[in-house]
Formats: structure tokens, sequence, C-alpha cells
């Protein structure tokens, strides 16, 4: 069983009529803590009407323009996060 | 002065004083930066209900009397809170056990003293419910993750609901105070509160796996002024500063 | 990759960021870049969740409900600095779970002055109001720097920190404007914090290693030895506002310099903070320590129930 919970990318509208906005990213255990904890970091002063959240390895990013074949190798991951890849717990070292 | 009016204010808020107190200790100790922000805002909301009562019955005492004066400076016989909100944040389950069964209590207070003849208190529970569902949503979401998570979390989880469940009956007594405001329409008659909170409470620990304890013996005397063995060492944090300079502004 | 490619791929990168275009997580970055950008970026989030603990010394104890409530706001919004913080740190290729290692095994370091005891009511408006100014004057220059997260993080951390400040004043006004013992209180805790909020800018420019690098990178604009003198000739006079006396007797105006001139700093007691031997350092540590060790049956138990409830949601579907 996965021990950590996993990172989750925030978008805030701020009010109608606004698109969201990439507010940034926390750790949650599952999808309702996630709203919860943006809830409560990213909407203390009154900041928003409306919350989504993804898990951050479910978001799907494109290549900036310059230096495409230079690329870091999993290219649709949004970071170059080590713990986006699903390897097995007993892994050690890794 | 209506003096069943004030006390039945300082019922209310003392209650929300002292869970707001005990969540304050908990800052920067919590399992994760996220929780820690989450019960902070939970005290935050307390502590701001809780101003609105006082300012509230610091205008009926008249007197050039504060908020502060309130708080601060009575003697434990006058604080009026329900014994349950004085038990200490033992561990994380007993934390979340404590704000669920408070929780599940103050949702449904809130929603019959939002009808109260008294404007300001009406007023008062509109605001705070709003909150109050949050908090609601939050704690019992918790009991469900402690309660049906591991092992370890499930045998804390009813360790902790084991040793609260004595202070849950206290929340649905009636002082004199409160029994001459429910005539006058502007208390809530919380024994009829009674038979829906259990049943709401027995649900979530159901859905948690947990077992709804069969306990026969409920502790009672908050809501008199009689106090557990915490309650006078939250006083001496609580009133510290007031006490040992008195009369001076902050 | 050839040498020179490489040099060619760093040239660009430097190229981009004096042109004061933002480097996003995925644009390639040198190691050092990389590397630096993790270091100073953890640190500044260690700082402002070790940060929480000499301030929530004094939550239960606040002397008035309107400050209790304002010092609990504070608090949770350094929570949320930190979170952010990590947050920009973690883009870079670090887990939460690796910073917290570093922090807790004494690897990362994290701002030295929350290595010193709150001991009094005034501390916590001295913390606000000159820790917290020495932290914008750090602050509002990053909010350009040349890194995007870490840039967008610190817009939103100075736009709540100019409150804390404020917060921290007022608490220190209104005890100067108080009786004899609380102007007592508060010239006692500005004796004890300014010497460290001084120390807060780091060593002198002589004894700086990262300075060039860094300002390349826009990661700072000016040298330690210059904020630490615009924090000097801002402060001062607010001291003379509230009445009291900074602990300074070599501190004097100077015409000629268009600043004040001030006494040695003790950079002995700066080290030995810095190396673990403050008054505080092994309080925090073992808080942070105990509190992340006593939470993890929490933490494994939210992963459980969320595992479960996935399964539950995938057998009804099936």
């Amino acid at each position: 069983m996965k021990k950590n919970w996993p990172l989750w990318e925030i978008f805030v509208r701020s009010k109608n009529g606004l698109e969201h906005r990439h507010f940034g990213s926390l750790h949650a255990a599952d999808a309702e803590m996630a709203l919860e904890n943006a809830r409560d970091v990213y909407t203390r002063r009154n900041e928003g009407v409306s919350i989504w959240v993804v898990e951050s390895k479910h978001i799907t990013a494109s290549n900036p323009e310059n230096n495409g074949e230079l690329f870091e190798p999993a290219q649709d991951k949004v970071y170059r996060h080590p713990t986006f890849y699903d390897l097995p717990d007993d892994i050690k070292h890794m | 002065m209506n003096k069943d009016l004030y006390k039945y204010i300082l019922g209310l808020a003392d209650n929300c004083l002292i869970l707001g107190q005990r969540l304050g200790e908990l800052c920067g100790h919590g399992p994760s930066l996220e929780t820690d922000i989450a019960c902070t805002n939970l005290s935050l909301d307390l502590l701001g209900q809780v101003r609105s009562y006082y300012q509230y019955a610091a205008k009926l005492k008249g007197n050039d009397v504060t908020e502060d004066d309130i708080a601060f400076l009575r003697i434990e016989r006058e604080y009026l809170n329900v014994l349950l909100v004085e038990q200490q944040n033992t561990d994380f389950a007993y934390v979340m056990s404590r704000q669920f069964l408070f929780d599940t209590y103050h949702l449904l207070l809130l929603n019959e003293l939002q009808k109260s003849h008294d404007v300001t208190l009406a007023a008062i529970a509109k605001k705070s419910i709003k909150e109050v569902s949050y908090h609601y949503r939050f704690s019992s979401d918790w009991i469900k993750r402690l309660g049906d998570g591991t092992s370890e979390s499930h045998q804390k989880m009813q360790n902790a609901i084991d040793a609260l469940w004595t202070y849950t009956d206290e929340l649905f007594h009636q002082t004199e105070a409160d029994k001459m405001m429910v005539k006058q329409g502007i208390g809530v008659d919380v024994t009829k509160l009674k038979e829906t909170f259990y049943n709401k409470v027995s649900d979530i620990l159901l859905e948690a796996t947990l077992v709804v304890p069969e306990s026969k013996y409920f502790q009672k005397g908050g809501k008199h002024g009689v106090h557990t063995e915490h309650f006078g060492f939250i006083l001496s944090d609580l009133q510290y500063m007031q006490r040992t300079y008195p009369k001076m502004q902050w | 990759m050839s040498e020179e490619k490489l040099k060619n791929l760093e040239e660009q990168f430097e190229a981009r960021i004096a042109r004061d275009e933002k480097i996003e997580p995925k644009d390639w970055m040198p190691e050092k870049y990389r590397k630096t950008h993790i270091r100073q970026i953890s640190q500044h989030a260690h700082s402002e969740v070790v940060g929480m603990l000499p301030e929530g010394n004094w939550i239960t104890r606040a002397p008035s409900l309107r400050r209790k409530v304002a010092l609990l706001a504070k608090i949770q919004d350094e929570a949320g600095h930190g979170l952010y913080l990590y947050s920009a740190c973690e883009t870079l290729g670090i887990s939460r779970n690796e910073l917290y290692d570093q922090l807790h095994s004494g690897k990362a370091k994290y701002s030295s002055i929350f290595n010193y005891p709150t001991i009094s009511w005034a501390d916590i408006g001295a913390i606000g109001w000159l820790v917290d100014g020495a932290a914008i004057i750090n602050q509002v220059p990053l909010c350009n720097t040349s890194f995007g997260p870490y840039a967008r993080a610190m817009v939103r951390v100075c736009k709540e920190e100019s409150f804390h400040q404020r917060q921290g004043y007022e608490i220190m006004l209104k005890l100067c404007q108080g009786t004899q013992e609380q102007k007592d209180m508060a010239q006692d805790a500005l004796n004890r914090w300014w010497w460290p909020s001084l120390m807060m800018f780091g060593p002198t420019d002589a004894e700086s290693t990262h300075t060039a690098q860094s300002m390349k990178w826009k990661l700072k604009r000016k040298t330690n030895d210059e904020l630490r003198q615009q924090f000097i000739d801002q402060t001062v006079p607010q001291a003379e506002i509230l009445g009291i006396t900074v602990p300074d007797s070599d501190l004097k105006w100077n015409e000629e310099r268009g600043h004040y001139d001030f006494g040695k700093i003790d950079w002995d007691e700066f080290w030995q903070v810095v190396k673990g031997h403050g008054p505080c350092n092994k309080e925090r540590m073992t808080a942070r320590v105990s509190a992340w060790e006593e939470g993890e049956w929490v933490r494994d138990a939210a992963m459980a129930y969320a595992e479960k409830q996935k399964t539950k949601k995938i057998n009804k579907a099936v």
C-alpha cells in the first residue's frame, strides 16, 4: 500500500466570470481531503467561489517549445517529480 | 439586565471558547501541515463566534464591561461550558472525536437557534451555521478515515470514542436559565435534539466500522460551573496575562 | 551530451534569465540551478514551519480575544506559506518526505532566528515587527526571481506578510503607550530580538559564498550587508516612535553616508546558533520530529481509507 499522500494541483476560480487559475499544489490522501485542504489553504481570505483539484499524475503537459529532443524522458509529466513513477513499494534506494 | 439571557449566552459561547482554546494548543504539532491549517481554521471560526456572543453579553451587562472581561476574568464556577470541550488533546483520534461529537450537536443547535426570537442570537446562529456545517463535514470525514483506516487507527478511534462518550449526555441538559429562555422563545430546547444527535452519530460511527458505545454512565456538571480537573489548567493559561497584569490595554 | 552542447544550453539559459524570462519546472536548467533552488526554497519553507513554534507558544496565553485570533491567523498564514514554498520546491523533483527528512536530520537549515525563545508577550510583538520586517526586506525582491513557481509563491507570501508586520508593530505600540510594566516588557523584548534580527541577513558580504551566482539567477538583488543596512535604517525611526531604545551604543546617524552606523555583531553567537547550539534548537527539532513521527499513524490511516474507497468504487462499477 502506498503510504505517501499523493500530490494534487489546485485550481481556483476567484469570482464568477473569471476562469479557474492554477494556485499551487498540496498533499492529500483523497479528493475530498484535497478539496478541504485547498479551501483552508487557498481561500482563507475569501478568494474563491470554486475549487478544482486534480491529482498531479493525471495532468498531461505539453513540451515547452525549445529543445524538444533534449527533454526529460517522461515528457508527459508535470514536474520532474520522482514519486510520480509507480514503482513497487519494496524497491530500495530509489 | 435579563440574567437568564446573559447566562444563556455564556453557555453558548463558553463551549466555543474552551474548544477553540484546546484547538489552539495544537498549532504546529499536527500530523501534517495541511491538518495544522485546518485545525487552526476551526479554532479561528469558533473564537470568532465567541467574540460575537461575548460582545452581545457585554452590551447586556453594560457598565463598560468588555468581551475580554467576560472571557478572562471570571472564576472557574462562572464558566458554563460542557465537560466535553475541556477534554485533552490526548491524540489525534481524541481531537477528532471531541470535535465530531461537538460539531454534530453544534450544528443541530444552531439550526434551531436561527429561529430565536432574540434577533442578535438568530443572526449569530445564521452566520455561524455556515462555518459549523464545514466543521461537521471535516470532523465526520476524519472519523471515517481513522475508523476505517488501518487497524491501529481503528483501535485508537474506538478508544477515543469510548472515552468521550460519557460526556455526550450533558449536551442535552438544561439549566434553569436555559429553561427560561426556551419559554421565551429565545433559547433552544436541547432535550429535543438528543435523539437526532445519537442517530446521526451512530450512523457515522457505523459507517466508520466503529462500535457505538453502550455506556450507561454519563458525567455532568460543566453547565453548572463544576468542571473537570483539566479546567483549572486551561484557565491558568487563558487568564495568565490578564491576572498578572490587571487592568491594562493590549 | 557533448560539452559544447551543454555550454550552449547554459548560455541560452542565462540569456533567458537576463531577458527577465521566467524558468518553469519543465524547462532545461543547469543542475546547479536546480540544486541551489531546492536548497533555498526548502530552507525558506522550513523556516515558515519552524517559525510557527515560537509564536504558537503564546496562542493560549494571548492577553485579549482580538490578539488571540490575530495571532492564530498569523501562524496559520505561516503554515500556508510553508505549503506554498514546499509546493514550489517539489516542482524541482524532490518529494515532501525527502524535504522533511532533510529538516529532521539536521541536513537542511532554517532561519536561525527561530531558535530563540519567546519568553514574554512582548516577544510576539517584537517578532512581528522585527523578524517579519526583516523577512519582508528579503522577500519582496524574490517576487521577481527567475524561477516561476518560487516567484509566484513569493507574490502570495508578500501580500499576506504586510499584515504580520503591522500586527507586531501594533502590539509594541500598545505596550509602549501602556503602563511602565508594559513599556519595560517592550524594551526587554527589543533588547533580546534586535541583534538576532540583524543576523537574519546572514554573514557579512566578505564571508558570503553564494552571492554572485544568486544575483545572476535573481535569487538576490542586493547583498547581505546592503539589506541589513536597509533594515536598520528603516527600523530605528520606528523604535523612536515607540519610545524604546535600540540596544546598540554605537548606533548613530551618519550624515555623510546617509545611513546609520551600528555596532559589531557577535558572529560567534551567530555561528553557534547556526551549528545547533542556540537556546531552542533542540526543542524546535524535537517538536517537529515528534509531530511528524506521532502523526504517521494518522497519515497511514488516511491513505488506507482512500485506497479502500477506491476499491469500493471500482467494485461498484463492475
